[in-house]
């Protein structure tokens, strides 16, 4: 049990409003956009216009020769300095500017800088590039025919295959469907997506020739993970690089990565000596950096007659672009995607993945996801709803039947996960409660036999997230620890600075919660620094639902260390022993004698002025937080909608959300990252896309093709909870920011399906656009 | 490079001029010239509306406007809003209800929804939605910028007028 504060100190479990917002609603954020620093110059990118190209030649005479320009900056040109190519973050390499062939449409050709950005923009312009096209690979299923052109010459496997993984057990699995008496399979296609934050990526580089320090303003969800790879990188010695990250517009994932642009401007100010501006611009975002999913999936369940899911085998095709730029734990080449067994309890499974490279842009990040948890939980929710179609059952009853029961947890997966704790059940009961299961089925009856199109979708999802442990976590080698360092003052007020960087999660205001728990020390009187690597305990950053789980851990553990150096100062105080003392949030007192006491306040001030002989002066603690295990957070969506039959427009009507992320810390805010998650997940089934036509042209490039939903698409979300702590946090939390995005993409399509499932619909893949519907509606002859 | 011209503007009551090229966008020009970097930049499609302004009373992407065609107008940025120290109605709303998670479309949303209430004092949910609708936002799921904009429209009709401020 979590004791609770008064509203005063708003300790966890307190709705306080944002301490960020205050700057934010009066324009007085400030983003990398921003910064804006004395004589600082423009980069601006050339991009290729072709997907698979030989460069045979770059002119940069007549943009040179535009008063304004300072520099224009070539591949050959890096490659001098040996950073024509750079790591990506998953064992591959990735070109920074274009030597040889360029392999996607947008890639980077050439950084042109110059005094203003408008001139630099009409010296890219002025870039001559010769190109010789070459065939270009679209399809990932064709990535390994004999004919296939092979896309990666600089690598020693003449070879367009990345990878192959697989886990769990072929042969047992293999044997379970020989035998299984019911079979149920799913080809599904989570296509590929871009997270799209608001504010795109970018960065001010500013190496000061005097002092020998590089500055680096990023739009970065990692920054002291990206300053080693600069480091690293780049040959700067690490304590000559400050990466700042200032406020950030909106990650999901897509600032994790280190992009060519950032490394463009570090090497431009490196030569210039004046501080270089980049930032790309949407269209460039789209089409260049770090996409999602793109994962090709067939996933089959056997299951006996009367509906207990025995096993389940999955086969992925990964389509990664260029580059295998995925950014995920390093053993883990398709991500946690073995989460994909679900909530259901049996014993055996298999699960294989092949990573293949094709001509369009690199990546494969974690878009608003616990690296591929969101393919996974897709793909499995969609198996149950076929098997429910196969055993003419109702797809709550199945599930129902099949979930790990909360005796059972810990709970060893098929497939080797640990869950930490689960009421699949209980959250299920909840949402069916809510939005009245029972009587929407009856409807749909009575609407089927009108010739009326609504569907009910399920989802009961498990993520798993908050990586590490770091003994099996690491990202480009970096074990997956998080940190937190506080300081009391004298006058008994706090800061708090974190390894983590916020990107719209309200850190600044959750942390200090936990603070405001731990020590009694009110949040208000507690500010919260992130993303300034001089002043920030080392981090991996914020991605994968791990601020809370790991970076929240390391503020409750710190915020221990420093009450028990505050107890042997209050005894001090207090002339008494140690022992004799009891805590409750914000004092220590006299076990017996409550008002023989001294707050957290007065043993702040003590601490610097009256501290007992041979105590070190100060009350301050940093914590490396190593997570014993990942927290499972769960919970069940259900999606009602109804289609028009003349349009193939789906309209959600309602949408009950019951997620358990264990214990809460602002429950304002969690409910705000549900309702922005299940709004990604809703453009996911419905609109997002980026595709490629047949000669690599990006469809889906700008705002007018990529579509995101705008308040008049996105319905009104209903919320519910249910909380089963997880057991081994140290104040049973489990995090949030991305279930809703997780677990509702199958929601959505389950409600369209199940609209259509009289008619033999089995599965539709995303985007469900209104003219795939009406398409399938003629088809069936359910429309003329 | 085409010739400087001389733009003369009204930003949040004051005024401000410059010689910039006729191709420079209004964005740019507030964003550069007063260095008001609250009004942003999320697309280059007129898509998002991060960038949306109040011009002589109109919302106006300003991303999709020379600063040339803007001479002489008046203009309402979010960083105009407070009044005499005094957060607006709606930047009160949007702060009380959660309307905002990264922060990077706020200042829009603010505009579009201050343009909103001037013309509907107690919009609907669905009227608020389409008010709205020419701003994306990524982070929130718009719910709570529709309870922000609510909570705004309350407290106007309790406070009168008085609240607006009385620029644009
Ligand atoms: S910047 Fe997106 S509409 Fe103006
Ligand atoms: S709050 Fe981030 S885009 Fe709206």
């Amino acid at each position: 049990m979590i004791c609770r504060t008064s509203p005063e100190v708003g300790g966890m479990g307190h709705s306080i409003k944002r301490k960020e917002d205050l700057r934010f609603i009066q324009g007085k954020g400030n983003y990398v956009d921003d910064v804006n620093l004395p004589d600082m110059v423009y980069g601006h990118m050339v991009r290729s216009p072709y997907a698979h190209a030989r460069l045979k030649g770059i002119n940069t005479e007549n943009a040179k020769q535009l008063p304004g320009v300072l520099t224009v900056i070539t591949g050959e040109d890096l490659a001098k300095a040996n950073l024509a190519w750079m790591p990506t973050l998953f064992f591959d390499k990735q070109m920074v500017l274009a030597t040889g062939k360029v392999l996607f449409q947008s890639q980077e050709v050439a950084f042109v800088v110059a005094e203003d950005p408008y001139i630099a923009a009409d010296a890219a312009e002025l870039v001559e590039v010769d190109y010789e096209e070459l065939p270009v690979l679209v399809d990932p299923h064709k990535a390994l025919d004999p004919d296939a052109p092979i896309l990666r010459d600089d690598r020693e496997d003449k070879s367009n295959h990345i990878f192959h993984w697989e886990v769990g057990d072929r042969a047992a699995t293999d044997k379970v469907f020989e035998d299984a008496e019911v079979k149920a399979k799913v080809h599904a296609v989570f296509q590929r997506c871009h997270p799209a934050p608001l504010e795109t990526c970018g960065c001010v580089a500013d190496h000061n020739a005097a002092t020998g320090r590089l500055t680096i303003y990023l739009t970065s969800q990692a920054p002291h993970a990206h300053r080693t790879l600069f480091a690293i990188v780049g040959g700067i010695p690490e304590n000559n690089i400050r990466v700042i990250s200032p406020d950030i517009g909106g990650g999901f994932g897509n600032k994790v990565p280190i992009y060519p642009g950032y490394v463009c401007a570090v090497v431009a100010s490196l030569t210039l000596g004046r501080p270089v501006k980049w930032i790309e611009t949407r269209s460039e975002n789209l089409q260049s950096t770090g996409f999602a999913r793109d994962y090709h999936m067939t996933a089959e369940l056997a299951a006996t007659q009367d509906g207990k899911i025995q096993a389940m085998r999955v086969k992925t095709l990964a389509d990664h672009g260029a580059f295998n730029a995925a950014a995920q734990p390093t053993k883990f080449p398709a991500g946690l995607f073995s989460i994909c067994t679900g909530a259901y309890d049996y014993p055996t499974a298999f699960c294989e993945v092949d990573g293949v490279y094709t001509n369009k842009a690199p990546g494969g990040i974690a878009y608003r996801c616990s690296f591929r948890v969101t393919e996974a939980a897709y793909l499995i929710e969609r198996a149950v709803d076929v098997l429910a179609q196969e055993l003419k059952t109702d797809p709550v009853e199945l599930r129902r039947k099949n979930f790990i029961s909360p005796e059972k947890f810990p709970y060893k997966s098929p497939l080797g996960w640990s869950y930490d704790s689960g009421d699949y059940d209980a959250a299920m009961k909840v949402a069916l409660d809510t939005i009245g299961y029972d009587a929407l089925r009856k409807e749909q009856q009575e609407k089927r036999a009108k010739g009326e199109l609504m569907g009910i979708g399920i989802s009961s999802f498990v993520e798993v997230v908050g990586a590490g442990p770091a003994h099996t976590f690491d990202i480009a080698g970096i074990k997956m620890f998080d940190s937190c360092e506080i300081r009391i003052h004298p006058t008994g007020k706090a800061m708090c600075r974190m390894g983590t960087k916020s990107q719209g999660q309200g850190h600044e205001t959750t942390y200090a919660q936990i603070v405001a728990q731990e020590l009694g020390i009110p949040a208000a009187d507690v500010t919260v620094e992130e993303g300034d690597t001089d002043t920030a305990p080392y981090g991996l950053g914020t991605y994968a639902s791990r601020s809370t789980p790991v970076s929240g851990a390391a503020t409750a553990m710190a915020a221990r260390k420093i009450r028990d150096k505050a107890k042997k100062i209050a005894a001090h105080l207090l002339e008494c022993s140690e022992e004799d003392l009891d805590w409750e949030p914000g004092k220590f007192f006299v076990k017996g004698a409550p008002s023989k006491a001294k707050t957290i306040q007065d043993i702040a001030f003590a601490a610097y002025t009256n501290m007992p002989e041979g105590m070190e002066a100060g009350l301050e603690a940093v914590d490396y937080y190593d997570p014993p295990n990942l927290t499972f957070p769960f919970g069940t969506y259900i999606c009602v909608v109804d289609i028009d039959k003349g349009t193939g427009e789906v309209k959600v009507r309602r949408f009950v959300a019951v997620d358990d992320c264990g214990n809460i810390i602002n429950p304002m805010i969690v409910e705000g990252q549900i309702h922005g998650g299940l709004t990604e997940g809703l453009a996911i089934a419905f609109m997002q896309q980026i595709g490629y036509d047949e000669n690599g042209n990006v469809q889906g490039g700008t705002f007018m093709d990529y579509l995101l939903p705008t308040a008049v698409e996105t319905p009104h979300w209903e919320t519910g909870k249910t909380c089963t702590p997880s057991p081994h946090h140290p104040f049973g939390a489990k995090g949030v920011g991305e279930s809703p995005n997780v677990g509702s993409p199958a929601a959505f399509v389950n409600a369209v399906v199940d609209a259509l499932s009289h008619l033999g619909v089995k599965h539709i893949d995303m985007p469900i656009a209104p003219w795939k519907v009406w398409n399938i509606l003629k088809e069936k002859g359910a429309v003329n | 490079m085409a010739k400087k011209q001389l733009v003369q503007i009204k930003v949040n009551g004051r005024n401000r001029e410059a010689m910039v090229e006729p191709r420079l966008l209004l964005v740019h020009f507030i964003r550069g010239i007063p260095g008001l970097t609250g009004t942003h930049v999320g697309c280059d499609t007129t898509h998002c509306g991060a960038c949306t302004v109040l011009l002589d009373g109109k919302t106006v992407k300003s991303c999709t406007m020379f600063a040339v065609q803007a001479d002489g107008c008046e203009l309402l940025t979010v960083e105009g809003l407070m009044q005499n120290g005094k957060l607006h109605p709606l930047q009160e709303g949007f702060k009380e209800e959660h309307g905002l998670q990264c922060g990077f479309c706020t200042p829009g949303m603010l505009i579009s929804s201050y343009a909103l209430l001037s013309k509907n004092e107690n919009p609907s949910e669905e009227e608020i939605r389409w008010g709205i609708s020419g701003n994306l936002c990524r982070c929130t799921g718009y719910q709570n910028i529709v309870k922000a904009v609510q909570y705004a429209a309350g407290k106007m009709e309790q406070g009168g007028k008085d609240d607006l401020p009385n620029i644009a």
